[in-house]
Parts: structure tokens; sequence; C-alpha cells
């Protein structure tokens, strides 16, 4: 694991989100309780929908552009559609996000 | 203009009325004669009246309004005496009206049998509305009894609705068995099963002798013996035309009025329609072919031309739980060969009689599912010997699917031809090209076709064919929850909202016990809207709960960038507003300018790190968001008016900008767009607005209900007023009580047809009301009449339209 602090969790509002560059393109980070938070990839498979633009309710979020919802627990898509998104190990530690760089670095490097 | 009178406020003279006026508007001076004390209404719906399912106002189908806006003169509780041909005049109480054309739609009168007795008091028919008063009356005494002589469709209609108020009802009926018309005996037998497990009594090949009574009904005796007590007797033996008027103004008569297939009568310029005519040796005693004359009538009158033809009938019964269905001809015969199918349990019958290859005749009882499709083959005649073997399991069997019994494959398997709505005539086609249209839900296809606005039996079939057409966009009507997350519909949302003073989110899903955490994508928008709307001061809104655009106050695109459209008061710009624009466009390498359908400009391809200095920008211009992406007010279109426009009445423009700078940042259910027109010419297309308001040279006329996107409809008059003051108090209020009382994206015209205009008429002409919704506005517009886009240029919320992090960068450092 590589944890690279990306910012203050409250630089997220809860039920929001925020993305982070990468070089795999971007990455969205969900606030879903003060201290809960999730890393997935910004894009939907359906269309490319922005992840970070949908609504968040539960652990779940709801594409901006055509409704597909995805767990992000798991990535995958809800009820009948097919779809997964990529997850990421991202944690809080004294009000700082942490998201495991070791993933995007290991691509980068090779 | 044609001066037309019209001989009856019927079934058949309003559809008559409603195509002129939709085709002609101004042609005709109507003058509208009714025996009856009322305009027309939907006279098949007296039985849910009686049975109180609905209420006399629901039935309505054209009110004071209606008959004002199309300068009907209406001369109802007035019977017309006589007709003048030579003259060309018609008598009533009132004096002499003078016609052009004269229109003949008189029905027909209840047969009563001069049995002796028939005319104590008490005894009634089943034909008007104070037919149906009087039972409801008789019906209001506990332990009251009915007795119902004739077990056809009306008789057994009321005999049911009488039974639901609760009275001990007896049917008398002097054949074998029910319905015996449209019955064979074995559905008759089924349905006599049903009524007297609903506990009306069945009495058949009963000869009635004598109605007996002290001053009035006390009870019916029969030929028998028999003795039945009863406090009111319901006539319903059958109708005869009501000749008398045309046969004595020396028309040619047979059975009825004769008619040709323009629905002329033997003089040129008298016509006839409905119930009162005989074409071809017919009569008719069903909504269904007098549409069809309707229709031809209005054509013949506006000189166009079409022809009247005898269809096939089919028979239902409007008897909740008696799901019995006829067509065709089912007796048998040496030719004829029978299909039946039978399911004792379930008490379901169903018979189909072949001819040739051809369906000819069906009977069906206790499921009638597949009647419109067996409909269809009778009536075009169809082919069967393909399909002989599993015709009877219905169109869900054909073609080799052997599918199960599933409602929404038969629909699907309906022919574009099949006919869904028999009152009304209406084929699956036409539905479906609704719905392509635009239509999306039961009252657009009632208002676009009239499938299922007249007797309503045909409801849960046009309900089939939008599910089946639309698929998952369909939400089917009845008592829909908001969403998965809870049972509740938004009106009890809205309602537990105020009653129980929840002001928060959080409150909402505990104490409405929500199912789901904190809600989904499609409850919070509304929950959020319904909050601020009804605690303005208490809550807070939540950019979390609002679809993209709205949390960042732009047009998200496909491609992910944003489209930044500033407003222009009343579609009012300036060299300097231009000059700002050009820039922000340079500056910020905008692909595409555009000029909007909604008189403004339109930046798009901006991208989001960029939203809050372009806005930034335009605010240093004095420029502020114009809510392009709200459900709330969007613009105000205005022509030149008096200030410029040689036919201008009042100042449209002024007024526009005005009413634009009172709404602008409010939110409410669904978009509101204003239209305001310096004279009827209309320039600014004020009449396919939410609100619309065309100036005139003593005011100003405000419409509401316009829309013109999936739904194209013109807005319907709401008031006029003197002054701009009046007008701005009006819009104000009416916005404000849309706000308080709409469903969460229903536009003004869906909850106008959920509330009906005459409610919002009444709540705005009433100053107290009105002051109380305008003062609520105000306070909700201190805390929303912000620009956004000011609020969100500031450093502190801007930075969030910045990627949290670069790790790109970071791994170059
Ligand atoms: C920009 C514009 C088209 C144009 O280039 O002219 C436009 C663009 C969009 N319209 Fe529109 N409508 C535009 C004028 C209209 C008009 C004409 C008018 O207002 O006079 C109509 C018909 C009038 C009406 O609303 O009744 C119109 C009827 C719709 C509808 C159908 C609404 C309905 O109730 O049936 C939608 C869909 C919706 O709102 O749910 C829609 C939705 C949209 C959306 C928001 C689609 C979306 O969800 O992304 C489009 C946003 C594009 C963007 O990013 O800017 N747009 N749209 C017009 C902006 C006007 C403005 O200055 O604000
Ligand atoms: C309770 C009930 C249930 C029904 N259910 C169904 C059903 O489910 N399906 C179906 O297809 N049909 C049904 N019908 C039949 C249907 O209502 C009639 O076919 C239809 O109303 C006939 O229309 P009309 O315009 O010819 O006559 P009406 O609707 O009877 O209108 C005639 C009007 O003319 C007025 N009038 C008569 N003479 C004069 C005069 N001299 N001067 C002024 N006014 C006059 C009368 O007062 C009356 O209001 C039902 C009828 C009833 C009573
Ligand atoms: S009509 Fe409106 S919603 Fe449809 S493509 Fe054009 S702008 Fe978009
Ligand atoms: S792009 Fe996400 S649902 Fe279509």
């Amino acid at each position: 694991m590589n944890w690279i602090d990306i910012g203050a969790v409250d630089e997220i509002p809860v039920r929001g989100s925020r993305i982070v560059k990468t070089r795999d393109g971007c990455v969205a980070v969900f606030r879903t309780g003060p201290d809960e938070v999730f890393a997935t990839s910004d894009r939907c498979p359906h269309k490319g929908g922005p992840l970070s633009e949908g609504i968040v309710h539960d652990r779940k979020v709801t594409c901006p552009l055509h409704n597909m919802v995805y767990s992000l627990e798991t990535g995958k898509a809800q009820g009948a559609d097919e779809g997964v998104i990529e997850t990421y190990p991202v944690r809080v530690e004294a009000g700082r996000l942490l998201l495991d760089g070791s993933r995007f670095a290991a691509r980068g490097a090779a | 203009m044609t001066r037309l009178v019209v001989i009856g406020a019927g079934m058949a003279s309003g559809r008559v009325l409603e195509h002129l006026f939709d085709a002609a508007p101004g042609a005709f001076e109507v003058t509208l004669f009714n025996a009856e004390p009322r305009g027309n209404y939907n006279r098949i719906m007296l039985s849910p009246v009686l049975s109180g399912e609905k209420s006399y106002a629901e039935i309505v189908t054209h009110d004071d309004a209606w008959y004002a806006e199309h300068g009907v003169a209406c001369r109802f509780g007035e019977r017309v005496t006589g007709i003048d041909r030579s003259r060309k005049v018609v008598t009533s109480a009132g004096g002499e009206v003078a016609y052009d054309k004269l229109i003949l739609a008189t029905g027909s009168n209840p047969f009563i049998i001069p049995f002796p007795g028939h005319d104590l008091p008490g005894v009634v028919a089943y034909r008007d509305l104070e037919d149906t008063a009087a039972m409801i009356e008789a019906a209001g005494t506990p332990g009251a009894s009915a007795v119902v002589i004739g077990g056809g469709l009306l008789g057994l209609e009321a005999a049911a609705g009488l039974r639901l108020r609760g009275m001990e009802v007896t049917v008398l009926h002097n054949t074998g068995h029910l319905m015996d018309r449209q019955l064979d005996e074995t559905a008759g037998y089924l349905l006599k099963k049903d009524l007297e497990n609903r506990g009306i009594r069945v009495i058949t090949s009963a000869n009635t002798k004598a109605i007996e009574g002290n001053g009035r009904v006390e009870r019916v005796v029969l030929e028998d013996g028999t003795t039945l007590s009863s406090d009111i007797v319901v006539m319903a033996v059958g109708i005869r035309p009501a000749t008398h008027l045309g046969q004595a103004a020396g028309l040619e008569t047979g059975r009825a009025i004769k008619v040709d297939a323009q629905m002329r009568t033997s003089d040129p310029d008298i016509f006839a329609v409905g119930e009162c005519v005989e074409f071809d040796g017919t009569l008719f005693g069903l909504v269904a072919p007098l549409y069809d004359q309707a229709k031809v009538l209005a054509k013949t009158l506006m000189g166009e031309d079409d022809a009247f033809r005898v269809k096939e009938l089919s028979t239902k019964l409007k008897v909740t739980g008696c799901d019995l269905f006829s067509a065709g001809d089912f007796t048998a015969g040496e030719m004829r060969e029978d299909i039946v199918y039978r399911d004792p349990a379930r008490g379901i019958y169903k018979r189909l009689v072949i001819e040739d290859d051809r369906l000819v005749g069906a009977v069906m009882y206790g499921d009638t599912s597949d009647s419109t499709w067996f409909f269809g083959l009778i009536k075009d005649g169809t082919d069967i010997e393909e399909m002989r073997d599993t015709l009877i399991f219905g169109p869900a069997f054909q073609g080799g699917g052997g599918a199960a019994a599933d409602p929404l494959a038969a629909v699907a398997a309906l022919p574009p031809e099949a006919e869904i709505c028999g009152c009304n005539g209406v084929c699956k086609g036409r539905i479906v090209e609704a719905i392509d249209g635009g239509a999306a839900s039961l009252s657009d296809i009632r208002a676009v076709t009239k499938a299922s606005a007249s007797c309503g039996t045909c409801t849960g079939l046009v309900e089939q064919v939008l599910a089946v057409t639309m698929g998952d966009a369909y939400a089917s009507p009845a008592a829909q929850p908001v969403c998965g997350c809870t049972d509740l519909t938004h009106e009890d949302v809205r309602r537990l909202i105020k009653s129980r003073e929840l002001k928060s989110q959080p409150a909402v899903w505990q104490e409405l016990g929500w199912t789901t955490p904190n809600g989904c994508h499609v409850c919070r928008p509304a929950i959020n809207f319904y909050l601020l709307a009804d605690w303005p001061l208490d809550y807070a809104d939540d950019p979390q709960s609002r679809f993209v655009n709205e949390r960042n106050h732009a047009n998200i695109q496909k491609d992910g960038t944003y489209s930044v459209m500033p407003r222009m008061w009343g579609g009012i710009t300036t060299p300097a507003e231009l000059r700002a624009l050009a820039d922000a466009a340079e500056k910020y390498g905008v692909p595409t300018v555009k000029v909007t359908g909604g008189q403004r400009i339109d930046l798009l391809g901006v991208r989001k790190e960029d939203l809050p200095a372009i806005w930034y920008d335009l605010n240093q211009a004095g420029m502020v968001s114009g809510h392009a992406y709200t459900k709330g007010l969007r613009t105000v279109k205005t022509c030149v008016g008096s200030d410029w426009c040689r036919f201008g009445t009042q100042d449209s423009t002024g007024l526009g900008i005005k009413l634009e700078k009172v709404l602008w940042g409010s939110w409410t259910p669904h978009k509101v767009k204003l239209g305001v027109s310096g004279c009827p010419r209309n320039c600014a297309e004020a009449t396919c607005k939410d609100v619309g308001i065309v100036c005139v040279e003593s005011g100003y006329e405000i419409g509401v209900g316009g829309a013109a996107g999936m739904d194209v409809r013109e807005t319907e008059p709401l008031a006029k007023v003197a002054t701009e003051e009046e007008a701005i108090a009006i819009v104000t209020a009416f916005v404000q009580l849309y706000r308080e009382s709409a469903k969460y994206l229903d536009r003004p015209y869906k909850w106008i047809g959920k509330v009906g205009l005459d409610w919002v008429r009444d709540q705005l002409a009433d100053a107290e009301i009105r002051a109380g919704l305008i003062d609520r506005f105000e306070i909700s517009q201190s805390v929303y009449r912000k620009d956004p886009w000011a609020e969100h240029a500031k450093p502190d919320t801007a930075r969030r339209f910045h990627p949290l992090a670069d790790l790109n960068v970071e791994a170059a450092e």
C-alpha cells in the first residue's frame, strides 16, 4: 500500500463527491457519512457519465446521465443493469483522506 | 355566423359541439336547449354516481366556463315544444329562437309498462340525474328495499348500485336469463350467481302484476302471488326514441327520426343525432355509434364529406366484479360451430361462435382480458382456420408461443387496428401514435385520443398499451408511491410534511418510515423541494439532493462540459452585455454560442473548472444566472409591445421584465415559463406557456396551463385584470399555489388537470387567500431571490469545482 494524502475529508460534502486526477483517469471519492468514504472510477461504463456528479444515497451512487445505480462497496451496478466500476482503497485518518496510490503508480511504472 | 340551435344537451350533441368548436371556432352561434336543468354530463357514468364511486361533479363533461368560452347560449331546464320549419324558429316556454341550422338530439325516453300503480310516487326510471338522486335518497333510509324491474344492462347497474348503498334489492326479469339480449344462458347464469353472491335477489321468468301502495309505492305483486315489499321501484325495461318533436314538425319518421348517412333529416336544414335517430332501419342505444354520428354531423355542418356507417357493437356491464363481454351473433345454427371453455372453480366461461372459418360471435364471463382481440377478429372477419385449436386461449397462445396467459403479451399481440375504447372507437394504433407523440399517462391518452374517457371499462387495457409501448418508462398511476423507499404517494408526503411539521430530511425518513437510510435519486430531489417550499426559513436547500445541473448551476452536456446561460430579462439585452458575452466566450474557449428558443444566449461547452470564473466575469457585467437548469422560473418571453409595435396595446416588454424580476430564483415543482404578448397577435407565444399574458386595450388576459414540450397545450383563461399590479399579483399567487400543492415534476398543466382549474380560480379570486400566497412567496424569495452564480463564484465554494487532488502533478514533482 502506498497511502497518499489527497486532502481534508471536509472538502467533500456528506453525500457528495470530488474527483482526483490520476494516470488511470479520474477517480471519484465519495463521502457517504461523516467519516465514511469510498473511491471508484469516475466514469460510468454505460456512456461515460461522471459518477462524481451523481446523487449519493446509502452506499450507492446514481449516474447523472441515465440513472444507473452503482454500489460504492463492490462497484457493481444494481438492479437489472449490468456493469462494474473500478473501486480503490481509501480511508480517513485524523480528518485526512488517504488514497492507495500503489495501483496507479504500479501501472504508471509499467 | 351561422345560427345553430341544438335541442337536447346529451352525450351525442355534446360531442358534436366539441368537434365543431375544435375545427371551426367562432363559425357557429349556438343556442343549446335542454329539458334537464343542466348541461352535458356523462350519462353512462350515472351508475358510478349511484353506487357512490363517483360524484356528479366528476361526470360533468362541459362546465359553465366551457359554454361561456364558446359563446353557447344555454337554455337549460327549457323544453322545446315546437318547430316551425317554414319560419325556421323553435318554440319553448321562453319564446321563439330562430335558426339557420337545427339539430335534434333529444335522446330517448325510458319506457314505462303501464302496470296498475305504475304512476305511484316512488316508481322511477333510470335515465337522468333526477332518477339517480331519487334512488340515492331512497337508499338513505336504513333497511329500505328496492325492486328493479328489468334485468338488462341498466336494471342490473341500478340494482348493483342500490345494493352497494345498503338496500335490500330484488331484480325481476321476464325471460329465462339475465341480459338475454346480450348473453347466452350460461353467462346469464354465472351473472345471476355473482349478483346473488353480493346479496341481490334475482327472480327470472317473473311476471309483474301490479305495483301497490297507499299514496306511495309499498310493494310489488307478481302473477304467482309473490309479494315483494319495496320503498322504491326502478323500471328499466327499455327505451323509446324521443321522436315526438320531429314527428310533429313533419319530419320523416319510422321508429325514430330518419336520417341519411350525413345525419340530415328529410328537411335539409334539420339534422338529428343520437338515440333519437333511425338510420337504415337501425336504432341506437350505446354511445359508440353516437360518437361516430357526432363526428359525421360536425363534418356535414362544416361542409365536409363523411358518411356514418353502422358498426359491430360489443357490450360490457359496469358492475365491478362482474366481468362480462359479448359481441356479434351467438345464436346456435346449423352452419355454426361453438368452441367453449369452462373453468367452474374460477367461474370462467368463454364461448366462441364460428361460421365459415370466421368468428361471428363471442360471449365471455369471468375473464374478459382477451375480449378486445376477439372483438377485432369478429369485426375484421379474420380467417381463423390456422389458429382454431388454440383460438379460445387468446392471442398470447398464437404464433406457437404457448406463452403463459400474460395479459401484457396479449395486448402486445393486438394488431394496430384492434379497438381498445369501444365508446370512442379508438384503436390500439391511435393510442400508440399518441404515445409516440409524447403522451405518457392515462390522462394524456384521454386528452389526446378520448380513449377511456367515457365509460372507463377499457382503462386497464389503455394502461396495458402504455406499459407495452413505453416499457419501463411507464409509471402506472394507481396510487403510485414516490419511489421504492416508501409506500407513500407524493400527495401523502406533502400532506404529512405540513401536518406533522417535518422540517428536515432525516425527520421525513424517520417519521414516515423510509425503508432506506437516506432515500434515493428519485425521492431526495422531491423531498428537498417539498421541504424548502413549505419551510423556507427553517430548511436549507440541500445541494446533495439535487440533480447535477441544479447543483452545479449549469446544464451538463453529453461530453461532461456545461452550458452557461445568463438571464436576459424579458429578452432585452444591451451592447455591454453582448460584449461581455463575447469576451467570456473567447476567454474560456466556448465552442458554441447559440441563441436559444427562450430569447437569450447560451454558451455551450464550458469546462466545469471554468464555471466559477465565467460566472464571475458575467456577474461583473451585471448578468445573473438564467436558471436554464432548474425546476424553477426559466424565461419570460416578451414581444416589443406598445414601446415600438404599431399594434401594441400595453407595455408587454416592461411587464415581462417586472414579472421575471419578481419570480426569478424561486424553485417550483417543475419548470415554469412565462410569456407576455402585447396584443392578441401573440408574438411572444404566450398562449403555450405555463403562464401566458395577452395584453388587450382594456388590460391583461392571464392564461395558465400551457406547454409546448412533449404535450402541446394552449393556456386556459385564469383571470382578466385591468392593471399591471393586479397581473403581477395574480401570477405571483398562482406560482405560489403551484409551489405549495403540486406534485414534484408535474408541470402546471398536469397539476391543474388534477386539482381542477376551477379550484385554482376560486383560490386566487379570494382576496385573503391570494394575499396569503403572495406573502408566503415573498418570504421564500427573501432566501432564494439571489444569484447562485455570485454565491458559487466565491473562492470558498469555487474550490469545489476543481479536482481535490491531481496525482499526475504530484507524481511529477
Ligand atoms: C437551450 C434550449 C434549446 C435551444 O437551443 O434553444 C433548450 C435545451 C434543453 N431543454 Fe428545452 N430548451 C430550450 C427551450 C425549450 C422550449 C421553448 C421555450 O421555452 O419557449 C421548450 C418547449 C416549451 C415548454 O417547455 O413547454 C422546451 C422543452 C423542453 C422539455 C419538455 C418539457 C415538457 O414539459 O414537456 C424538456 C425536458 C424536461 O424539462 O423535462 C427540455 C429540456 C431541455 C434540456 C434541459 C435537456 C436536458 O435535460 O439536458 C436541454 C438543455 C440543453 C442545455 O444544456 O442548454 N426542454 N425547451 C432552450 C433554452 C431556452 C432558454 O433560454 O432557457
Ligand atoms: C344509467 C345509464 C347507463 C348507461 N351506460 C351505458 C354504457 O355503459 N355504455 C353505453 O354505450 N351506453 C350507456 N348508456 C346509454 C347512453 O347513455 C345513451 O346511449 C346516450 O346518453 C344517448 O345520448 P343522446 O345524446 O342521444 O341522448 P341523451 O344523452 O339522453 O340526451 C338527450 C337530452 O335531450 C334532452 N331533451 C329531450 N327532449 C328535449 C326537448 N324537447 N327540449 C329540450 N331538451 C330535450 C333530454 O333532457 C336529454 O338531456 C347508459 C344510459 C344510462 C341511462
Ligand atoms: S429538443 Fe431540447 S432536449 Fe431535445 S435535443 Fe434539442 S435541446 Fe435537447
Ligand atoms: S452514462 Fe451512466 S447511466 Fe448512462
